[in-house]
């Protein structure tokens, strides 16, 4: 089986004799022992495996590891130095986790769209957000959370 | 402390250092305390191993458990958190309570989770809403006598009375001298804790509490924003494999065949192990059984399930389709006769009725679908099991490992994780089952896995429902309300002779009616289960308070009636209605009505709350609608407006309105959350969530086609009232669910003039 070299949170990491078809998901969880990302569907369905792949939000469960080799991963663990990323710091603030299984996922895929878009407008979070479920309901304050990101200057 | 049937009541101990550490496994020193929980060994089931009743299970109580609590020589307060998280933020609403009492420092108060014990640590089961009503007082009194002993013990070190100090903000205080010892101090200072007396716990006046009442955040929350957050899926030990087990898709039917080969062709895969298959019904913890695949990697285990091309025997329930089931469950709700309360005549007075309302009332299975699949890690050496597993019910977990593997039960030690959502489907100790038995079977530690597949075809599901109401109208008046439900109990799950409900399940809002009609009849028509039944978040108050809900918003109109009017209307009087005299064995949530009287105040108060809050009664634009609900369940009293905006077939929901009476509230964001998430997780099941079955099978298998609540369907500003109150505090996880679904589908015929009587709604 073949090898990969991984960057992720800007380290490079060797895997060793996995299948190419391995979804990166596994690869990190099993392999890697990171476990931060999280599996909640296997099908791209419910976005709590969400992380960044040269800076844009994919569902690690359904990228093959071949397909993610020698480019800049980003998983929630290395979404900032000390948990303080502006999406982390207003997650913080208005408390949105219940069970907290699903917020890695919504938390990469919220920078994401900050990143990309600095400023949406409350249909543009819930079309971009209505791919992470978050079965605890907490949607309002995600949403809430994601607004008050963006007040902050949540793109960086 | 008063001898409540539903709560524990406390007694304190003081622990020296050796008993501790047995107690506990926590070598420190420092002032101990044990609390013991006892009251009321009358109050349920108590054999060890003996699975609770299907929920909500009454709360055990055994002799010899405590919660534990410590303050060491640094002054950092530990103490074991003994129920489960999932959400609901229990992990911290307790030690709140324990530190507001105990004038401790927020930040020095650490948490533990305890393993699972009973013996131990006391009743674990966490379910049927009951934790902080259970433990409020408890951990009071804890509090409160950590608090004193601490002021004797300085009181002693500085030779003054009692009386002149003061504990405040984790410092004992001599104002004559301005001397100051921190807690740790305190405890650095005390030889002897058993040396000092004290004259018993004082709780504070409510205007000094300083955490109950308090929305302080969760204590897990940086962990969870940063992927440190350790739940059952991400448990890990040296040398374990992963299991993928393909499953009977029919309940009762075994295995034919497979290729074992093709699976341990995959790379990664190691065994292919044949489980024993359940016969139907085998009851809540005993595994389907079918065909293990073990790898090094969850990827692999996958791979190797699907290589085996498992062909299934045919069964009894083979031929079990939803569709078809819910025309049998008509006539059942046709035929009735298991009759649970009855007052008048309601044949007669519907013969001379001027009009009778006719409608059936009818929902789906649904699956619990947690976000963190169900999933366990098991190591077994020798005689011993260990394991790691999301559960919200640890206790009755070891006593099925310990009887499936034949060892004892002191022998199985249970590490409770983090839950990734729960919703009463990790309740069921099956999915732990399957990890203890191929640990033992291949030597090595294993983790089960189940995809979501699994989860959302193997589920223990929410029963589907029928129920037909039949109302007389006389003067303008309800005369008559004949109310027949037809759903297979969570009982036909473990004996198949049980047809009927349980007195507890016909008690989450079908029996305690609480409105004003001269005759009433309610009844259950016999429908045997032919899947799984479990719990699930609220359990029958969801069919229940649809039918309800829905029905008199129908009267209403019938009526010529504001649907709010009417309500407040059919409700009467203030008055406390002794629902245990009209309704043999009534359950009241396994507490007695004395306690926890049902009154028509209490709910008259939250329509008025929520109407108030809404603006209801005022004009809407065309397309929009408000809708009103209003149940009772866990004890807690709540109402609901829903605004809906209909366009075309789409459903938007701009504003959602509770008003909750739930008792004292100890983490008023805690239980803001849980009605905010609450309202989406009903909206999944009004809006999306069904699951049929066809050839016996689960026919959905993942989110594309068991659909749940995104952001895009989730309403989009939930606002909560709670109302002030002194009242024993009451359950706030499962109350939100049931008042949705209806007031939705009150507030679309409001909108259009559709009445909707079936979910998940369609307006096609």
């Amino acid at each position: 089986m073949p090898n990969f070299t991984l960057t992720i949170n800007g380290e490079s990491r060797e895997v060793r004799d996995v299948p190419a078809d391995m979804p990166l998901l596994w690869v990190l969880r099993d392999v890697l022992a990171m476990r931060g990302t999280k599996f909640g569907c296997g099908r791209g369905l419910c976005g709590a495996c969400t992380v960044h792949l040269n800076g844009n939000a994919v569902r690690s469960c359904s990228l093959p590891v071949a397909a993610a080799a020698n480019q800049p991963i980003t998983t929630i663990e290395g979404l900032s130095e000390a948990g303080d990323h502006p999406v982390q710091e207003a997650w913080r603030e208005l408390i949105v986790p219940q069970c907290g299984y699903c917020q890695p996922g919504q938390i990469m895929n919220a920078a994401a769209l900050l990143h990309n878009n600095p400023n949406p407008t409350d249909d543009e979070i819930r079309q971009n957000m209505a791919g992470n479920i978050c079965r605890c309901g907490t949607y309002n304050r995600i949403h809430d959370a994601i607004k008050l990101a963006a007040e902050k200057g949540g793109a960086s | 402390m008063s001898k409540r049937k539903d709560a524990v009541e406390a007694k304190i101990w003081r622990l020296d250092r050796r008993g501790f550490l047995k107690a506990t496994g926590w070598a420190t020193g420092g002032l101990a305390l044990g609390v013991g929980l006892w009251g009321c060994k009358d109050n349920g089931p108590n054999g060890e191993g003996a699975p609770p009743p299907p929920p909500p299970g009454p709360p055990r109580i055994l002799p010899d458990a405590m919660l534990y609590i410590n303050i060491d020589n640094e002054g950092t307060v530990t103490l074991v958190a003994h129920r489960s998280e999932m959400g609901q933020g229990v992990r911290t609403a307790l030690p709140q309570v324990l530190a507001d009492e105990l004038d401790a420092d927020w930040d020095r108060v650490r948490v533990v989770q305890a393993d699972g014990d009973e013996s131990k640590w006391g009743d674990q089961n966490t379910d049927g809403s009951y934790t902080v009503r259970m433990f409020y007082e408890p951990m009071r009194e804890a509090g409160a006598m950590a608090r004193r002993m601490l002021e004797y013990s300085a009181a002693a070190i500085w030779a003054v009375p009692v009386g002149e100090v003061k504990a405040e903000k984790h410092q004992v205080k001599h104002t004559a001298s301005d001397k100051v010892l921190d807690y740790g101090e305190v405890v650095a200072q005390t030889e002897d804790w058993k040396a000092v007396e004290i004259d018993g716990p004082q709780l504070k006046a409510r205007e000094a509490f300083t955490q109950i009442g308090k929305g302080t955040a969760i204590v897990d929350l940086d962990d969870m924003l940063t992927g440190q957050a350790g739940y059952g899926m991400d448990a890990n030990i040296e040398g374990m494999k992963y299991a993928v087990i393909a499953r009977p898709p029919v309940v009762g039917s075994s295995v034919d065949g497979f290729n074992k080969e093709a699976a341990l062709a995959v790379p990664g895969v190691e065994q292919v192990i044949q489980m024993d298959t359940a016969p139907f019904p085998a009851g809540f913890d005993t595994p389907k059984g079918g065909v293990a695949v073990i790898a090094t990697n969850t990827w692999a285990a996958i791979k190797g399930r699907d290589a085996l091309g498992v062909t299934w025997t045919k069964s009894d329930y083979s031929n079990y389709d939803t569709e078809a089931y819910i025309e049998e469950l008509k006539a059942s709700a046709e035929t009735g006769g298991n009759v649970y309360r009855k007052e008048g005549d309601t044949a007669a007075a519907q013969q001379a009725s001027s009009e009778v309302l006719d409608t059936t009332y009818i929902t789906p299975h649904l699956s619990h679908t947690p976000m963190e699949p169900p999933c366990a890690l098991a190591k077994v050496t020798g005689d011993k099991c260990e394991l790691w597993a999301p559960t919200q019910n640890p206790q009755w977990a070891r006593g099925a490992i310990a009887g499936r593997l034949g060892i004892k039960e002191s022998d199985v030690k249970i590490n409770v994780t983090l839950l990734g959502g729960g919703f009463g489907r990790k309740s069921k100790p099956d999915f732990m089952v399957e990890a203890a038995i191929l640990a033992k079977e291949t030597g090595e530690p294993i983790k089960v896995v189940w995809t979501r597949e699994d989860d959302v075809q193997h589920d223990l599901y929410h029963s589907i429902s029928v129920q037909r109401i039949r109302v007389g109208l006389k003067d303008n008046a309800v005369d008559s309300w004949h109310q027949t439900a037809a759903f297979p109990p969570i009982g036909g799950t473990a004996n198949k002779e049980t047809v009927h409900p349980s007195v507890g399940e016909v008690g989450l809002g079908l029996v305690d009616f609480p409105y004003r009609v001269p005759n009433v009849t309610i009844e259950t028509g016999a429908s045997p289960a032919k899947t799984r039944i479990g719990w699930l978040r609220s359990v029958a108050n969801i069919q229940h308070g649809f039918s309800l809900g829905g029905m008199l918003d129908e009267v209403a109109h019938a009526r010529g009636l504001d649907p709010k009017d009417n309500l407040l209307d059919m409700l009467g009087d203030d008055r406390s209605i002794p629902f245990d005299e009209m309704v043999e064995g009534f359950t009241n949530y396994n507490t007695s009505v004395n306690e926890y009287p049902w009154e028509t105040g209490r709910l008259k108060a939250v329509i008025e709350q929520v109407a108030k809050d809404s603006g209801w009664g005022k004009k809407m634009p065309a397309g929009s609608g408000l809708g009103i609900c209003a149940h009772r369940s866990f004890l807690t009293y709540v109402a609901c407006v829903v605004e809906v905006k209909v366009t075309g077939n789409q459903i938007t929901i701009p504003n959602l309105w509770y008003a909750v009476d739930c008792g004292t509230v100890v983490n008023p964001d805690r239980v803001r959350s849980q009605f905010e998430g609450g309202a989406n997780f009903a909206l999944s099941a009004a809006l999306r969530s069904e699951i049929t079955f066809k050839n016996g099978a689960a026919v959905q298998s993942n989110f594309h086609d068991y659909q749940v609540a995104r952001m895009t369907d989730a309403a989009q500003k939930v606002h909560v009232h709670l109302m002030p109150s002194e009242a024993l505090p009451t359950g706030v996880g499962e109350p939100p669910v049931p008042p949705v679904a209806p007031a939705l589908c009150n507030a679309i015929f409001a909108a259009t003039g559709k009445r909707i009587r079936q979910l998940p709604i369609s307006l096609g």
